[in-house]
Order: C-alpha cells, then sequence, then structure tokens
C-alpha cells in the first residue's frame, strides 16, 4: 500500500477527484472529502474503519510559499493566498491492520467552512469541536458544534497564528 | 503574653511545664494541618509523592488529605491554574473554614510559569488569594513542599489567636470569584491585595529582558599588558557591575513566608 497506489484507486473511485500529494498526505478539496473518506471506509482493500486524529492548522500568510515547487494544490486555489486553516485527518485500518492514510483539507481563512467527518466516523465528534473552539474551522454537517475547552463567553479563537492574548497585568 | 526561655527551661529541668494558651493552642493547629485533596497539574503528583511513605508529610502531621474544604485548613495550589480553573480554586478557598492557608507550590501557581504568556493561564493564584507561602520549582521535589509546610508551621506558631483574621468579624475570609470574560477572567486580579507590576517591559526581547533595572555592565577597559579577561582577577570590575543587578532582578515570586 504506497502513495500511488493510493492515488490512483482514490482517483479511479472518486469521480471528479482532484487530489494533490504531499509526502505521504492527500489534498482533496473539501467538496470532495466525504467521498474520498467513505471510499476508504468502504472498499474492500482499505477499510480504514478508524479516524484517529483530527488536527486544525493555521497557515498565516502563505503567499511567500506559493510560488515553490510543490505547492501546486495551493497555488490552484488562489482564495487561499492570503493564509489558509487546514484540518488532517489520520485514518487507520483496524480490521487490516494498516494506515495511516493522511487527508488534508484546506480552505480560506476568510470562510472557514469545510464538512465534518462525524456522519462517517462519530470519534470525530470531539476533535472537530476542539479545532473548531481554537482555530474557528466551521464544520459543517456536524451534530454539535460548540466550544469544547474554553468556555461559552469567550470570544475568538486562540490558537490562530494572530491571536494576541490579553494583558492580565493592567491595573 | 510569651514565657522567659530561660525560666521555662529552669522550670522544666525541675519537672514543671509551663505554657501559654495561645502556645498550646497554635501547638495543637500546626501540629495537624489537614490539606484539602486537589491537584492542578504535574506538581500534584511530586505532592502525591510528598504524602507517601518514602517523604511522609504524616511527620509533619499534615497526612489527613480531606476531600472537602469545609474540613481542610490549607489549600496546596500544586499545578497550573488555567484561567478556567481558577474560579473554581477561589471557590474552594471561600468555602473552607477558618483559619485556612494557601501554599503555592511550582512555578505555575506561583507566577504561570512556562505557560505565563499562553492565553489560557493565570499568572499566579496569589491575583485572587492570599498565599501564605510560595514554593518555587518545576516542579518542586517533596523535600521543598516539606520545607514549605514547615515555615507555614512557623507561621501559625507566631500567630495570636486574638489578632488573626479569621477570628475577627469585621475581617471578611470570602474573596470575590472572578467571571468567566471575553478573553479572560474579570476582574483580572484582587485590587484589594493584588498589584500587578507596570515597570516591567511589555514582551520579552533579546535586549531587554523581564527584569527591572537590568543594564549589563559596561567592558572594562582593557590597558595593554594586562591580563586577558578570562585571566582577570576576581571582584574585576564586571563581576561587581552584574551582580547587584542580577540580584535585584530576581523575580518576586521567590520562596518567601510572608
Amino acid at each position: 500500500m504506497n502513495v500511488e497506489e493510493i492515488k490512483n484507486d482514490l482517483l479511479k473511485h472518486v469521480p471528479g477527484l482532484e487530489l494533490t500529494v504531499e509526502g505521504e498526505s492527500f489534498i482533496v478539496p473539501k467538496e470532495k472529502l466525504l467521498e474520498a473518506a467513505r471510499f476508504l471506509k468502504e472498499n474492500e482493500k482499505y477499510r480504514m474503519d478508524y479516524l484517529s486524529c483530527v488536527t486544525g492548522v493555521d497557515y498565516l500568510a502563505q503567499a511567500a510559499r506559493l510560488g515553490q515547487p510543490g505547492q501546486a494544490a495551493v497555488g490552484g486555489q488562489s482564495e487561499l493566498a492570503s493564509g489558509y486553516l487546514e484540518s488532517v485527518n489520520h485514518l487507520y485500518s483496524m480490521e487490516k491492520k494498516h494506515g495511516p492514510i493522511v487527508l488534508k483539507v484546506r480552505v480560506p481563512r476568510s470562510d472557514p467552512r469545510m464538512p465534518s467527518l462525524v456522519p462517517l466516523y462519530r470519534g470525530a465528534e470531539y476533535q472537530e469541536r476542539e479545532a473548531y473552539d481554537l482555530l474557528g474551522i466551521i464544520y459543517e454537517g456536524h451534530p454539535d458544534l460548540r466550544r469544547i475547552l474554553m468556555w461559552d463567553e469567550f470570544e475568538g479563537h486562540p490558537l490562530r497564528k494572530d491571536y494576541v492574548e490579553e494583558d492580565q497585568d493592567i491595573r | 503574653m510569651a514565657i522567659d526561655e530561660g525560666l521555662n527551661n529552669e522550670l522544666q529541668k525541675r519537672g514543671i511545664f509551663v505554657t501559654t494558651l495561645n502556645d498550646l493552642y497554635n501547638w495543637g493547629r500546626r501540629s495537624s494541618i489537614w490539606p484539602l485533596q486537589f491537584g492542578l497539574a504535574c506538581c500534584a503528583i511530586e505532592m502525591i509523592a510528598t504524602a507517601c511513605a518514602k517523604y511522609d508529610i504524616a511527620r509533619f502531621g499534615a497526612e489527613l488529605f480531606r476531600p472537602s474544604p469545609r474540613q481542610a485548613d490549607l489549600m496546596i495550589v500544586a499545578g497550573t491554574v488555567t484561567k478556567k480553573m481558577a474560579p473554581m480554586v477561589v471557590r474552594l478557598y471561600n468555602q473552607m473554614p477558618e483559619p485556612k492557608y494557601v501554599i503555592s507550590m511550582g512555578a505555575c501557581a506561583i507566577s504561570g510559569g512556562p505557560f505565563r504568556d499562553g492565553y489560557n493561564v493565570l499568572k499566579g493564584i496569589d491575583r485572587y488569594i492570599p498565599v501564605d507561602v510560595h514554593i518555587p520549582g518545576c516542579p518542586p521535589r517533596p523535600e521543598a513542599l516539606l520545607d514549605g509546610l514547615i515555615k507555614l508551621q512557623k507561621k501559625i506558631d507566631s500567630q495570636k489567636i486574638d489578632q488573626m483574621d479569621g477570628y475577627r468579624e469585621e475581617k471578611s475570609c470570602e474573596y470575590p470569584v472572578p467571571q468567566y470574560g471575553k478573553k479572560g477572567l474579570e476582574p483580572r486580579h484582587n485590587p484589594d491585595f493584588f498589584t500587578p507590576r507596570l515597570d516591567w517591559p511589555e514582551k520579552n526581547t533579546k535586549d531587554n529582558l523581564r527584569m527591572p533595572n537590568y543594564k549589563p555592565a559596561p567592558a572594562p577597559a582593557r590597558a595593554a599588558g594586562s591580563p586577558l579577561p578570562g585571566q582577570a582577577a576576581t571582584g574585576g570590575p564586571s563581576e561587581q557591575g552584574v551582580a547587584p543587578a542580577q540580584l535585584a532582578a530576581q523575580p518576586p515570586a521567590s520562596e518567601q513566608g510572608q
């Protein structure tokens, strides 16, 4: 199970998928995330039945990186030029004992919406809530998207790179 | 009223033991301090080690960790106090009966420690409740906690029953519980007994550390034929110039019994 093989299978079975390989991971457009994940979960060959980890990442102002080779996926989506938020999903197979397959989704900071994986993997619920709480990624289709670590009255998303924490030393 | 020590010794040699009600009362209090059983982070592991057989806090009479604040005399704030947890810590403190004491254990509870610049960490529990003993360390060793406990016992020994805060009705032992705000806790500290230092720079930079009035000593002018700086005799101008500034630059969170 190597990267090329997974890539070819994904392209074959998910129609209209624009896939970019970055190292060992796959960058998929947000419209096709659910479809790609469903294929990997239900296909006999992969059976990726376990979503181990959902990670949110903030890439602030990646304009400088755009021209570099290997950044074609970002370059293809011009709205990501002023920085983007990324959700990284690590899929494993408990049945076949293999993995991970890494699916990444990138959304612009101005409109950070992407589909939730909770309909496929119930275990994504709390992890997506955390990414929403700390980075402000809005997972559409999540059954209960609210803050999980910070309190309800809190404003802002503190793990964003441009977040400025309060000064506690004001009299 | 204290008893003359020489007289007391003389009397004890003859089999007569004299004390004051105050001393007897404080002896009882300091020898059976019941700590509140709660921990906030890794310092709590050291606190548990202190309570176990090897370090054995029972030697000092403080082994009875109570699960309820109503039965506790001492709150050991062991670990990082997050902004989310701080109101609960203050509420627990309010629920303890007088006389009550607080040990701030570890760098985090004193000042925020390594998480000081984080968005979620309170820069020291002494912003909301009065702390009797600060124990520095990250985390402090069990011996350090025992030392802090002994310092607290000395403080208890020095108190007068009729002048203690908790026994005077006009002195409130309740402290306001901070509320969750949009960016942090409101208020940011209790202005009745805490004032943040404003003479510190906003952020650490390479040239401007968070140390008040710190100026690196000028390099000593080296006359021709004089020894190299590494070979200079001890007590040269550079050492003398730096040492007082560094002493003054110690953060206020050092160990101190108030």
